[in-house]
């Protein structure tokens, strides 16, 4: 591992060694580095001629380890070379970004003009101060009952979609995309989109579909396909973060970030993890999978006194439909809440299949009721949740005794479910129901149910709202 | 005296440096061209292995390194209540004021202001013989807490010059104390390493519950000051919802809420509300006695390690003046993984689930800092700190090593269960696996209040949720209407507990806080209910007319009916539950037993 002065020749103001000793998955090792730091970008160059990112991941007196975001394909050990830049990640933001097509490192593919950045950014973000954070409380008409009535959307939040392969969350996502609203505001949101890992087909489906419905003109796509350089993937939604926290609080702009699949960020990061021999945590990933994924779920929110927000759609397919699996694991515990899709629901023809019961919005809250989107609200949402919960438990129950054995009030129950399901929960794509609409269609389902029944609502707004009585 | 070596190797927080013989463990450094904030963790020869506290993007080999000479200490004095924190003190809204919004790395501000003057009153005389802990003045910290400056452990001796009224900075000395060797400057500033308890003069055992207005937790798995108490759960189930109606509503002097590698929007939230609640014992804003510590998880990792220390420090000092104090630390998993992350840099040998060896004693070690205690000082007094600690457990299972070795060394367990979350029963505490230790130690404050019957109604109302999670069981098989009507109208009368008194939601305005005298009374009209239900269905009456009574409703809706208006309410219902039987007895002696299913 001794330097030798032909192993290291100066270059402009980086530094060029072709001392790579080592090459293991997405790893090489160079030794002979002086002061190589720790994050630093270096370009590495391969026999051919092709030229790959990389980034330090370990840095010693006098070795690199260096993560090559190309892959390590065609790596040799001695005539590879790689010079150190003395940077570290940043990416150009301009506001003329908006409308352009990137591959998964920032890198235009669509063929339009010559970016001109404004400011070159640090990838990593640094974080938001606390105190700093403007609590969000602009709720998100995004026009699915399921999501406005039940888990109300919040501009600044994080809110994934937990989803499984086969399941419509492309759909879903796009949906919201398009109907998100904030109430009394006509301007929609600009979409960052970024893609890891997924297919050719479900990217083409986002970009016809910004694209049929006008939004590509305020989105800006990051494309990593599954047939790209899986490392690759691991910078893709820093890069869009950073260009979405410019969209946001240096321009004003409402981002809506949908990041998908997160699944396939995570495995990039166990193969890294698992190259480096690190211990491995849970089905191995690594034990800092926790704090890594915050750095990038954390990059949401309104900070105070500046315009813009960040709001984050997360998608991830859970594998095998096992929620307890390190990636909606962790995510759950750092996001705000989590829309979860039900394989029976779909199997079923609803959509959207989202099963209420596991999905939450913790900004919901300060995002509702009067003056902001019904006084009814959360008692409403509170007393569905308890009706939908109980005829959920009857029907597992009647599954095995039969309904026979059911009194009376379980069988409302039992039917409020199933009707709670085809009128309320399911919703043809196109359609835009206002809160307003979502409310009173649950106000017609609790009907099905006796006055008496209604005790997580206050009995006034039963006066007011409960159709029975304003009907009669 | 400082020592300076070179940085050698970084990784990710960990960062070697050579040339450091003569540093010392745990001794602070600082780090690189930007000077971050970092602690020896590891010492070889002369070699130092450093957490470091702020992000080491762009440190190379070569730079730096330099030694402080002082182990990771906070500062105390006046100034802390009110404050937001990172993990190592930097107070959060002056960094703000320097740098901008965002957090960039080497900004460095004093824990305590010094610029700002307080209100100094002494107590203590020329010629007077101090110990530490004794008093030597006071200053108004808040409006409504007396900030006692106490002399630090290790200084004793007779005073020489003590400061007049008047308005000093933390930094200007307010007493000299003399010994037979030297002569001490005490100031308000004192610094106290966070690693290392604060002297008490005695343990105590706890003797008063810690009420926190939330029915299941006072009336069912109560806590007490100076105790300790677990709150693991899924993600959603409520844990920091449960912390922050602690920290709004617990009937401590001082509050330190520690959010230990949790959301950003979870501290905006407090720091939107705190100031303008009102502390239910003292008439005053919340924001009042309160210290954030807010190392949200996307701040540097080895400073989300730090957090709890610092947190439970301050919480120690301002139990030396004689204060309750509350410490709610979410989450202690976290806490556990950044050790886990550092611990896997530093390349040590991993115990259970990557968790390094020491994972079980560091917790003990933390709890164990909890108590009631005769606190420092000639006079005898007493302060607490009570500690509180979510466990975020992977999937949700109890049996990894964070929750198992907590529950070792805590006293409650409130168990919260994704299934009741869910069903949005909240808190989802569920009633059937969690357990305090402290149940039988607080009847007597209880009766003291006029509740004399409380161990017996709750034990009563908790025999029937016990019950009817094994009828469950069975009509899970074979349905409902094979039980005996006794046991059915034991099903109706759980779901009257649960929905009447254990489901307590945080956001409704009254319902958020339950006075200890509403509960009782709640409690009353449940047993109430019951016992007289229990009569009627012995003479013939159904389950399921029971169910169906009007007053039943009524009881349901009890959390909605304002604290102060429940004694009448409590009246009403009273009459209504006698009226509603007669009818039954009577409408049964007409009409035979006809309700049913
Ligand atoms: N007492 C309560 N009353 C009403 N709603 C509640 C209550 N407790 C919890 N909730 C609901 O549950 C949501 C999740 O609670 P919380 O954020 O406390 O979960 P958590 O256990 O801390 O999750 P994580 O581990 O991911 O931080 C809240 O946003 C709120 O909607
Ligand atoms: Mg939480």
């Amino acid at each position: 591992m001794d330097e030798t002065p032909s192993d290291r020749k100066q270059q402009g103001k980086g530094r060029e060694y072709l001392s790579v000793t080592r090459v293991t998955g997405p790893l090489i090792v160079v030794s002979g580095v002086e002061g190589a730091a720790y994050g630093e970008v270096v370009e590495v160059t391969v026999p051919s001629g092709e030229r790959r990112t990389g980034r330090v991941l370990e840095s010693r007196e006098d070795t690199a380890i260096v993560q090559v975001f190309g892959g390590t394909e065609a790596v040799d050990t001695v005539s590879t070379s790689v010079r150190f830049t003395g940077e570290t990640m940043k990416i150009g933001v301009t506001e003329d970004l908006l409308g352009r097509i990137l591959d998964g490192t920032g890198e235009p593919i669509d063929g339009g003009p010559l970016l001109i950045p404004d400011a070159m950014r640090d990838i990593s973000g640094d974080p938001i101060n606390p105190s700093a954070r403007d609590f969000p409380r602009d709720s998100i008409e995004t026009g699915i009952s399921a999501i406005d009535g039940m888990n109300t959307l919040v501009r600044g939040q994080k809110l994934p979609i937990f989803s499984g392969s086969g399941l419509p969350h492309a759909r879903l996502a796009a949906q919201i995309a398009r109907q998100a609203r904030v109430r009394g505001e006509a301007e929609s949101f600009s979409v960052v989109f970024a893609a890891m890992g997924i297919t050719y087909e479900e990217a083409d489906f986002f970009i016809r579909n910004f694209r049929e419905t006008g939004a590509l003109e305020q989105a800006v796509v990051f494309v990593n396909r599954a047939d790209d350089p899986v490392i690759e993937r691991l910078i893709t939604p820093q890069v869009a973060l950073t260009v979405a926290e410019y969209l946001a609080f240096d321009l004003g702009y409402h981002v809506l970030v949908i990041l998908t699949d997160m699944t396939n960020y995570c495995e990039a990061l166990r193969e890294v993890a698992a190259a480096r021999e690190e211990v491995p945590g849970r089905r191995g990933y690594p034990g800092y999978m926790y704090t890594d994924l915050a750095g990038i779920y954390e990059r949401a929110g309104r900070i105070k006194g500046r315009e813009g927000s960040i709001t984050q759609i997360p998608i991830l397919t859970i594998p095998n439909d096992d929620i307890t699996h390190p990636v909606p694991d962790l995510t759950g515990y750092i996001t705000e809440g989590q829309i979860v899709f039900s394989r029976d629901l779909h199997r079923k023809g609803i959509y959207p299949p989202i099963d209420l019961l596991p999905s939450l919005s913790r900004l919901m809250q300060g995002g509702i009721g009067e003056g902001r989107t019904r006084e009814d609200h959360a008692a409403v949402k509170d007393q569905l949740y308890a009706a939908y919960a109980r005829g959920r438990r009857l029907r597992n129950l009647v599954a095995v005794v039969g309904e026979e054995s059911l009194g009376e009030i379980d069988r409302l129950y039992l039917a409020f479910a199933d009707r709670f399901e085809r009128e309320f929960l399911r919703q043809p794509e196109n359609e835009r129901r206002s809160f307003e609409e979502t409310l009173d269609a649950a106000w017609r389902l609790l009907s099905m149910l006796p006055e008496s029944e209604l005790v997580r609502i206050e009995p006034s707004l039963i006066e007011r709202y409960y159709p029975r009585r304003t009907e009669g | 005296m400082t020592i300076t070596g070179t940085v050698a190797r970084i990784s990710g927080a960990v960062v070697s440096a050579r040339g450091l013989a003569g540093a010392r463990m745990y001794d602070v450094v600082r780090v690189g061209n930007d000077r971050l904030v970092g602690e020896i963790v590891v010492l070889d020869r002369d070699v130092a292995t450093i957490q470091v506290y702020e992000d080491t993007e762009g440190i190379a080999p070569g730079e730096p390194v330099t030694t402080t000479g002082m182990p990771l200490s906070v500062e105390l004095g006046p100034g802390l209540l009110g404050t937001i924190y990172d993990g190592i003190q930097r107070p959060l809204e002056i960094i703000r004021d320097e740098t901008g919004d965002f957090i960039v790395r080497g900004v460095h501000a004093p824990g305590l202001r010094r610029d700002r003057g307080w209100d100094f009153t002494p107590i203590v005389r020329r010629g007077d013989r101090v110990g530490p802990g004794d008093r030597l003045g006071t200053v108004v910290e808040t409006e409504v807490h007396e900030h006692r400056v106490m002399v630090p452990p290790g200084v004793q001796g007779r005073i020489e010059e003590i400061a007049s009224v008047g308005r000093y900075s933390v930094e200007e000395v307010v007493a000299t104390v003399r010994d037979d060797t030297r002569l001490h400057r005490v100031r308000m500033l004192q610094y106290w390493p966070v690693r290392q308890p604060r002297p008490v003069r005695m343990r105590l055992e706890p003797i008063d519950p810690l009420i926190s207005g939330q029915r299941v937790i006072d009336t069912f798995f109560p806590l007490m000051k100076g105790g300790t108490a677990a709150l693991p759960g899924p993600f959603g189930a409520g844990k920091t919802v449960v912390q922050h109606q602690l920290a709004k509503y617990v009937n401590a002097d001082i509050i330190v809420y520690v959010g230990c590698g949790e959301r950003g929007n979870e501290m905006a939230d407090v720091l939107r509300q705190f100031p303008a609640l009102v502390d239910p014992t003292t008439g005053k804003s919340l924001m009042d006695r309160t210290v954030l510590i807010g190392n949200t998880s996307n701040m540097p990792v080895a400073a989300r390690e730090a957090s709890v220390y610092t947190g439970i420090t301050i919480a120690e000092y301002y139990r030396d003046m004689g204060y309750d104090v509350a410490l709610m630390a979410d989450s202690t998993s976290r806490w556990a993984e950044a050790m886990r992350e550092i611990s896997g840099r530093l390349e040590e040998m991993p115990g259970e689930q990557g968790y390094p060896a020491y994972l079980a004693s560091r917790l003990a070690d933390f709890y164990e800092r909890a108590g009631r205690m005769t606190v420092l000082g000639s006079t005898d007094r007493t302060g607490s700190v009570t500690v509180i600690g979510s466990v975020s457990p992977p999937g949700g299972d109890f049996s990894e090593p964070v929750t198992q070795n907590t529950l070792r060394v805590v006293k409650v367990l409130w168990a919260l269960d994704a299934d009741l979350a869910h069903e949005r029963h909240f808190p989802a505490i569920n009633w059937l696996t969690s357990y305090s230790a402290y149940a039988g130690r607080v009847q007597g404050w209880w009766a003291e209040r006029a509740a004399p019957m409380w161990e017996e109604y709750r034990a009563e109302m908790m025999g029937v949720l016990q019950a009817e999670s094994e009828l469950l069981e069975t009509v899970q098989l074979v349905g409902e209407d094979v039980l005996p009507e006794e046991d059915r109208l034991v099903l109706v009368q759980a779901r009257l507990i649960r929905d009447g008194f254990l489901i307590q939601s945080a956001f409704h305005p009254v319902d958020t806080y339950c006075t200890a005298e509403k509960q009782y009374l709640m409690l009353e009209l449940l047993v109430r209910f019951y016992r007289q239900a229990r009569e009627a269905v012995d003479a013939g009456v159904s389950a399921a007319a029971v169910g169906g009574l009007a007053v039943k409703s009524r009881l349901e809706r009890m959390p909605f009916v304002p604290n102060e208006a429940f004694p009448d309410e409590y009246a009403r219902v009273e009459r209504e539950i006698a009226e509603a039987f007669a009818g039954l007895t009577a409408g049964r002696s007409a009409y035979g037993v006809t309700t049913r299913g």
